[in-house]
């Protein structure tokens, strides 16, 4: 692997400061790791976050979960409170990657890194998140700009994900066997006005689908999507999926996300 | 150069190691525990799982300094007095392993899901352990594995 300097600040100020271009924030390293011993990227400063004790925590209050940025997956998953409020939201933190990924990856890493295939962008995109960073705040459908491609600029933190409760929620995933990524995943949104489907794993980026979310919007049952056609062009075509199977599967799991509303 | 400092199976351990050091590195090159395995070393087959303050982690794509002041226990660190702790002993009875590469990442992972789930079903262990590959036992022997070490931890 190649070398670069590591650092472990205590406060955003100071990591903020010894940001550069050729520096990347640590988290819970299950990518930034990997990466730089492949050879697919490599930094001057390693800026670790781990200490700075206000990014780590789940706070919720009426209406919105707001979960700090180097919580982990398997905090998030095993949090009473956010079982309570938002139990989709624990369900998919359980079911990122592996037992021991969960014990290090966090949703500030996932999100910032933005991969095509993570399932918490779907989760930001229904719920309609704010990502709050060091300068401001985000919209999630605003913050997710492309394929590992975010709002966020150099020296941008994120701090925390502010989640809305919605009235109901599930998340379905179709898992790659090997990495359980998301070949594809459905998180559809119950909120009191409208209804969001967020699809991640299919394009990309994650987006949310209008037609479905229009759909359910004015009625919220499995037989007001029935039948509808999900278009294939622009999706991922992979040794593990064409885009037509991908195309089929969001309809399926988006189907199936209602019925576990 | 970073000065690591870890407790590392009971004893407490002090390095200087470049800043990039990885904890399956650390463990290897500088400790000589070499019972951590580095399997695909890209965090996918939990051969070097070990714990970190009582949780599984992957050694390989975790930095030493990350976890500095740390609680680390290793596959070494298992057995006491000469003698091998409920899980590696029902590995040995049940015939969890042929090769043996896997088998501590196998093993540490499976503590650490004894320790929050006393009687796990079928289902449950093999959830568990999908961050743990083998390529030889086809995994029955491995679940048949933690089911007996179950009844003894």
């Amino acid at each position: 692997m190649k070398s670069f300097n590591y650092h472990a600040p205590k406060d955003v100020k100071d990591a903020s400061k010894l940001a550069s271009s050729n520096s990347a924030f640590l988290a819970g390293g299950m990518t930034t790791i990997p990466s730089v011993k492949l050879g697919l990227a490599s930094y001057k400063d390693i800026i670790d976050i781990k200490n700075i004790k206000k990014l780590s925590g789940i706070k919720v209050s009426g209406k919105s979960v707001t979960i700090g940025a180097t919580t982990k997956h398997a905090e998030v998953a095993a949090s009473k409170d956010v079982k309570k409020a938002i139990p989709a939201l624990a369900k998919l933190a359980g079911n990122i990657g592996d037992a021991q990924v969960r014990n290090r990856g966090t949703i500030g890493g996932s999100i910032s890194n933005n991969d095509p295939s993570a399932c918490y962008p779907s989760a930001c995109m229904a719920l309609n998140a704010v990502i709050h960073t060091n300068k401001r705040k985000i919209d999630a459908e605003k913050f997710f700009v492309g394929m590992f491609e975010t709002a966020l600029k150099s020296g941008e933190l994120v701090e925390a994900v502010e989640f809305q409760i919605p009235e109901k929620a599930d998340y379905q995933k179709h898992p790659n066997p090997a990495s359980r990524y998301a070949i594809i995943g459905v998180f559809v949104a119950k909120h009191k006005k409208d209804v969001n489907v967020a699809v991640t794993g299919a394009k990309s980026c994650v987006y949310i689908d209008k037609d479905l979310s229009k759909k359910l919007s004015s009625n919220f049952s499995v037989s007001a999507i029935e039948g509808t056609e999900v278009k294939s062009s622009g999706m991922n075509s992979d040794m593990h999926a064409s885009a037509e199977y991908r195309a089929n599967l969001v309809s399926l799991y988006a189907k199936k996300a209602v019925e576990g509303c | 150069m970073t000065k690591v400092t870890l407790e590392v199976n009971g004893k407490k351990v002090s390095k200087e190691v470049p800043d990039h050091t990885l904890l399956s590195v650390f463990l290897r090159d500088n400790l000589n525990l070499t019972g951590t395995h580095v399997g695909c070393d890209t965090s996918q087959c939990g051969a070097c799982v070990v714990h970190v303050n009582g949780k599984s982690i992957k050694s390989c794509s975790t930095l030493a300094a990350d976890i500095e002041g740390s609680k680390v226990t290793t596959i070494e660190g298992l057995a006491k007095d000469g003698k091998l702790h409920p899980m590696q002993a029902a590995f040995k009875k049940t015939h969890g392993l042929q090769c043996g590469y896997c088998t501590p990442g196998m093993v540490m992972s499976a503590v650490d899901l004894l320790q929050t789930k006393k009687n796990p079903s079928d289902q449950e262990i093999r959830e568990w352990l999908e961050g743990n590959i083998c390529r030889c036992t086809g995994y029955q022997n491995i679940v048949a594995a933690v089911k007996e070490a179950a009844t003894k931890m």
